[in-house]
């Protein structure tokens, strides 16, 4: 039983994860990664992590995938140019992932974890569960707890001063002083630039 | 399930994490290909968790998941002002600094 449950939700992952590469529309992509976030919290649920497949259902395939589709409805789904940079790419991307994985897993497999061939160790029946992480988190590491709620902030403001529109940007003068210079999109003006185009609409 | 599956598992998405960055040139695609190596990072760390039979590493697991939403809204940003700017949203475009 735990084996099929493993397998169907290692294929599910791989398959999302593949889908994520595959599909040409960055909207597929995410649906292909809640695919891949769903079965990992099933592979999450099989190591007995409870907490950890709970947040990762609510957090990452709530929370953080609506910002995505948010954002590529907004963005919108360019294909991509066929030109390539550097030559064989497409040939040697492959290769080098395939060497990535067999170095990983050479490494994990000839390392001296003679646990690894194991099902793991005895647990007790509240492990993983959210009393058992909450305790970790508010008594063991408090700090790095506090240091990723403070890095949670700031990225969330940083957030906000990148993607805002500039308070001043939409005035009629700065409308004109766009159009008549003939700057380009909405890209910022030096300041001279916007000074002289207000006494031009003044005169 | 021994505990050696779980971890070719994760090796497994996260080279096919790092392939997607490797041949994708969204930028949106390739945020999403960060959250691939990211989660396969956290598959790593709560099968050891599970190795081991405490739950520190899970914990970690899910600092690492906080750490992958503020990278989220950070890159979101950016591709929202790259858009703004009517720049195109390609990083082989997007690869001089001044804008």
């Amino acid at each position: 039983m735990e084996e099929v449950l493993f397998f169907l939700a290692a294929i599910g992952a791989l398959g999302g994860a593949f889908g994520v590469i595959a599909m040409r529309n960055p909207f597929y992509s995410v649906l292909a990664l809640i695919v891949h976030l769903f079965s990992l919290a099933a592979l999450f649920l099989l190591l007995t992590s409870a907490f950890v497949a709970a947040a990762q259902v609510v957090v990452y395939a709530g929370a953080v995938m609506v910002l995505y589709v948010f954002v590529v409805a907004y963005v919108g789904g360019g294909g991509e140019s066929a030109w390539e940079p550097i030559p064989g790419q497409r040939f040697l991307a492959p290769l080098l992932g395939i060497a990535l994985f067999v170095e990983l897993s050479v490494a994990v497999l000839s390392s001296s974890l003679l646990a690894l061939g194991e099902d793991g160790a005895d647990v007790k029946a509240g492990f993983g569960n959210p009393a058992a992480i909450g305790r970790l988190l508010l008594e063991k590491f408090l700090v790095p707890f506090e240091a990723s709620s403070i890095l949670l902030l700031l990225a969330a403001v940083g957030a906000i001063v990148l993607a805002a529109r500039r308070r001043h940007e939409d005035t009629p003068s700065e409308r004109f002083a766009r159009e008549e210079l003939g700057a380009r999109g909405d890209s910022p003006q030096p300041p001279h630039r916007r000074v002289a185009s207000e006494e031009g609409v003044s005169s | 399930m021994t505990i050696e599956w779980f971890v070719i598992l994760s090796a497994l998405l996260f080279a096919t994490g790092a392939l997607g960055i490797l041949l994708r040139r969204s930028p949106m695609v390739i945020l999403l290909c960060l959250e691939l190596m990211l989660n396969a990072g956290n598959l790593a760390l709560v099968a050891f968790s599970r190795m081991v039979g405490n739950g520190q590493g899970q914990v970690f697991a899910v600092i690492v998941m906080v750490i992958a939403a503020c990278e989220v809204v950070v890159g979101l940003g950016l591709i929202v002002a790259i858009f703004r700017r009517r720049l195109p949203l390609d990083v082989d475009d997007l690869r001089e600094l001044r804008g």
